[in-house]
């Protein structure tokens, strides 16, 4: 990384450059990142770091719903035309920080080819269903170079973070020694299969019932969050089978948070911004190589406020 | 998603933001998008370049504008049906009182200066509205609540004040880069560029040659048609080689400590000539829009490079000129401004010749400039999750939702695989000055310390009153305000200069003053006891204040040697650099209940606190978001 930062770079980068260094920034304006699926926050984020390009997938039209928890759309609908909300959203993005080249893409995600991944550093899916979820974090992994795969989740007042780096090493300090740490995440599929009873019994209950949720929409042919109150008899008597399937008590998956869940799917924003900061943090982490990377799950609960990581893997 | 009777809470809500700036911009997007609709917001700052990497509301083309209003028009656009209240002023201005605060149903703090902040909470207190208070650093952040009544007020726990140096550290032992940065700021800079008028400790010396001043003042002074170039050198001569050799001349400083060596600018720069001729010069044009720079006419590019100390010196003797040549006029007139190019390329290097001097290492412009401009480091992601958190937490608030009031923690590294941490709320603290109005006690030399001494010193600085009123039982001693008859002003004139014990109402032992904030609505009542002896090093300010709760601020030196600079005033005075810690983040067992009963672990909190502020590595850590210009005014020297 030879090319040092332009004038203007440091200028405007400079709180940020104290926070985790020069040759950070440097890579973060070489980096390439995918977000398929725009929510709060993260690519806002993403964009205001300094990222070099960054390519929006969200073939929705901007429907009063997706307007309202997305900050980067004026409200009224008559000027959109027959834009999608990526383009929209990046309209507004460019915006942001001109010095970032942001670029769209058409199309169903899950339909996209391994190739097509392979051009990215980090791939961010969000709203996305568990088939979807496991091919494309399967097709990241395929390509030769490492790609970051993350995959982000609000519902209701809660969020989920999933975190794949493959193979991952970076330095830190620790005391006044610059040492080596080497982890090895699971691919999506592999940690979701990690047999429930196996998993520590603190375990946040968020995980199980997002994977009730995750079934029942898979079994039912539901888009993403498509799901509602009326769903809860259905939704419960799945996790019944599955804890059964499992051996797992039914009382690590209370009842109270699925209905909570179902009540009230559309993302709450204040919950979104926390989520998508954490979210933000852990690309920009994974891109500049600096500070620890949360392996390989967060969850974020604002019933009682904790934002909590899990490490479900079956690797040792 | 929110419930419908939180949003019926939400659509009724009258909120007051305070701040605009890094927390502030993300905590009105999340207003706004979660359907608050009357929104107020104080901001007294005008927008800079480097906000835009997280204040995300303004853009290049907006800066110099006002903050407040910028971000107000920003998320109109977005929002036009919500109504936003800009007020581009200072929110300590009389104008935002009591009155004005009731208004609102909540209020939330999104400032960078621990002064503003408790300025804020009494208002809260006094007007009984409910208070967000909030802070990043880094990947760092914190959320706190505070009620009126049921929860600690924002000044319960101590805060850390602002880390002060001892001046002989400055002027004589340097063992830290920070200290030659407040040098080369506070001293050499303002001696050469400031107001002369001001005291200035540069000449300070040690031992024996004390008394005898030999050394006129004005060796600093330019003489009448003395070149440029050779007033530079004559000045890096004194300051970082003859006054060295003077400190060197003290034996007992150094008996164990590592000897400075005197540098002179023959040894540092071996092959330049006296004068720099024409060849030096790339940059010569007087027309050039560009602002002036040492190192950019050198041809030295890059901020982030650690000079050797020849370089240091070539861009120091440069900078000098290039203030004389071009900037004139300001001279005499100038306060070290972070933003001010030359002003930093002349500080960073000046400390950094001094760094060489006394084996301390030397740092880039980039680092230079941080430690000597107090620059938060700041990140948008922290601020957005932590402006989140503070719109739970308003909602909650306006639910009245008591018993899920949280303090919530985010931290960079997770504690029990939390990276966010909520924790109970603590009842007000029944020992607190500010919200449950205990008595202080002062112990003072009332036959020496005079009524100034007094309000400046406590009232003003301890107990972080703005516009103070001073009463002996029935006589009013003090007062300061906008309307006051002339009479009374030429009595608190008098009054002021007064020793305590001879005031029209003397304070002697035993007198309980009572001193209050009409504004801020607090007062507060303060025994006194006389004290004739007070310990110059412990005590600098020849006061001890009890019961005030605060967290001790000043570096202790490490040895135990008496240390042998004589400064110019009676006491010893300290730097004030700012190390505004909001960080508490209080490592008490798992998260249970907090009963009425359980009193704070106060240990714990001592304990991180002062951790905090013994960090040597980090010498410009630790202030929250933005810059605060109010702290710039209280750095010179006494």
């Amino acid at each position: 990384m030879e090319e040092e930062l332009t004038e203007e770079e440091t200028a405007l980068y400079d709180r940020q450059i104290r926070v985790w260094g020069a040759d950070a920034q440097r890579r973060l304006s070489k980096a390439s990142i995918l977000v398929c699926g725009i929510t709060g926050t993260l690519a806002e984020n993403v964009v205001l770091a300094g990222v070099g390009c960054v390519t929006l997938v969200d073939d929705r039209s901007p429907t009063e719903d997706a307007l309202s928890a997305n900050f980067l759309v004026p409200p009224s609908l008559e000027l959109h035309g027959n834009k999608t909300l990526a383009q929209l959203c990046g309209d507004s993005l460019k915006d942001f920080n001109p010095m970032v080249r942001v670029s769209f893409q058409n199309g169903d995600p899950s339909s996209f080819s391994a190739e097509f991944f392979s051009k990215f550093d980090a791939v961010v899916v969000s709203g996305c269903t568990l088939s979807a979820k496991k091919s494309i974090n399967e097709k990241c992994r395929k390509s030769l170079r490492r790609i970051s795969f993350y995959s982000v989740d609000c519902r209701n007042s809660c969020g989920e973070i999933f975190v794949d780096l493959q193979d991952y090493k970076y330095t830190k300090k620790k005391l006044d020694e610059a040492v080596e740490v080497e982890l090895q995440y699971p691919s999506f599929q592999d940690a979701v299969a990690v047999p429930w009873r196996k998993l520590p019994r603190k375990v946040s209950k968020l995980y199980f019932a997002m994977r009730v949720l995750e079934k029942f929409e898979e079994l039912e042919g539901r888009n993403p969050r498509d799901v509602s109150i009326a769903d809860l008899p259905g939704v419960l008597k799945l996790k019944r089978e599955l804890c059964d399937a499992e051996s797992l008590n039914e009382s690590h998956v209370p009842n109270s948070l699925l209905e909570r869940l179902l009540a009230g799917t559309r993302e709450f924003p204040p919950v979104c911004a926390i989520v998508g900061g954490f979210l933000g943090q852990e690309v920009i982490k994974g891109i500049s190589g600096k500070g620890d990377p949360l392996k390989n799950f967060f969850f974020f609960d604002a019933s009682d406020g904790k934002g909590v990581i899990e490490d479900i893997s079956s690797i040792s | 998603m929110a419930t419908s009777q939180q949003l019926e809470a939400i659509k009724g809500a009258k909120v007051l933001m305070v701040g605009a700036g890094g927390i502030g911009c993300e905590l009105l997007k999340s207003l706004a998008l979660s359907g608050f609709t009357d929104v107020h917001i104080i901001d007294m700052d005008t927008i800079e370049v480097s906000n835009l990497n997280r204040q995300f509301l303004f853009r290049q083309s907006h800066v110099g504008q006002s903050k407040a209003r910028i971000a107000r028009d920003s998320v109109l656009r977005f929002r036009p049906n919500m109504s936003i209240t800009p007020y581009h002023a200072n929110v300590k201005d009389p104008d935002f009182n009591v009155e004005f605060f009731k208004q609102f149903n909540v209020v939330l703090n999104g400032l960078d200066n621990l002064d503003a902040r408790r300025h804020v909470n009494r208002l809260c207190l006094a007007a009984d509205v409910p208070l967000v208070e909030s802070g990043t650093t880094g990947f760092l952040g914190q959320v706190t609540v505070h009620v009126k009544g049921k929860t600690e007020c924002y000044e319960c726990r101590p805060k850390p004040a602002p880390k002060t140096y001892p001046v002989c550290t400055i002027t004589s032992t340097p063992s830290k880069f920070v200290h030659c940065i407040v040098w080369a700021k506070d001293l050499l800079f303002a001696k050469l560029f400031g107001d002369k008028t001001q005291e200035n400790d540069l000449n300070v010396r040690s031992g024996a040659a004390a008394s005898s001043s030999e050394q006129p003042e004005d060796v600093f002074e330019r003489k009448k048609g003395e070149d440029v170039h050779e007033y530079g050198r004559r000045i890096y001569d004194h300051v970082f080689g003859y006054n060295i050799e003077l400190a060197l001349s003290n034996e007992e400083t150094w008996k164990n400590r590592q000897r400075p060596r005197p540098i002179y600018s023959k040894d540092a720069l071996p092959d330049q000539p006296a004068k720099l001729n024409g060849n030096f010069e790339l940059s010569n044009s007087s027309d050039d829009p560009l602002p002036l720079s040492a190192m950019a006419a050198l041809g030295m590019k890059n901020p982030q490079e650690v000079w050797s100390l020849s370089e240091n010196s070539r861009i120091f003797l440069e900078a000098l000129k290039l203030f004389f040549e071009k900037r004139e006029k300001d001279i005499g007139n100038l306060s070290f401004d972070k933003d001010d190019q030359l002003a930093v390329e002349f500080v960073t290097t000046a400390a950094n010749i001094r760094a060489s001097s006394f084996g301390i290492p030397l740092h880039s412009l980039f680092e230079a400039k941080g430690v000597a401009g107090n620059i938060v480091h700041a990140v948008a992601t922290t601020n957005a999750i932590i402006a989140g958190l503070m719109v739970l937490e308003a909602i909650k608030v306006l639910q009245n939702d008591a018993k899920n009031y949280r303090m919530t923690y985010c931290l960079e590294h997770p504690s029990r695989k939390m990276l966010l941490m909520p924790v109970e709320p603590f009842e007000p603290d029944k020992a607190c000055y500010v919200c449950s109005e205990t008595p202080l006690t002062l112990e003072i030399n009332t036959e020496k310390s005079t009524l100034r001494d007094f309000v400046e010193k406590i009232v003003k600085a301890k107990l972080g009153m703005n516009l103070p009123l001073v009463m002996n039982r029935s006589a009013l001693l003090y007062e300061v305000g906008d309307d006051l008859d002339e009479d009374m002003v030429a009595n608190y004139a008098a009054n002021i200069e007064k020793v305590l014990c001879e005031l029209p109402a003397p304070v002697t032992n035993g007198t309980i003053v009572m001193v209050e904030d009409l504004q801020q609505e607090m007062t507060c009542n303060i025994n006194i006891k006389h004290r004739e002896e007070f310990d110059e090093e412990k005590e600098p300010d020849g006061m001890l204040l009890l019961g005030w709760n605060q967290a001790p601020p000043t570096e202790k030196d490490n040895n135990n040697h008496v240390i042998n600079g004589v400064s110019t005033s009676a006491e010893l005075p300290s730097v004030e650099v700012v190390d505004d810690v909001d960080m508490e983040i209080s490592e008490v067992a798992p998260v249970k209940k907090r009963k009425v009963l359980d009193t704070p672990v106060d240990t714990n909190n001592k304990k991180k606190v002062e951790e905090v502020n013994d960090d040597d590595e980090d010498d410009d850590v630790i202030m929250l978001e933005g810059n605060n210009p109010e702290y710039g005014k209280k750095r010179k020297l006494i």
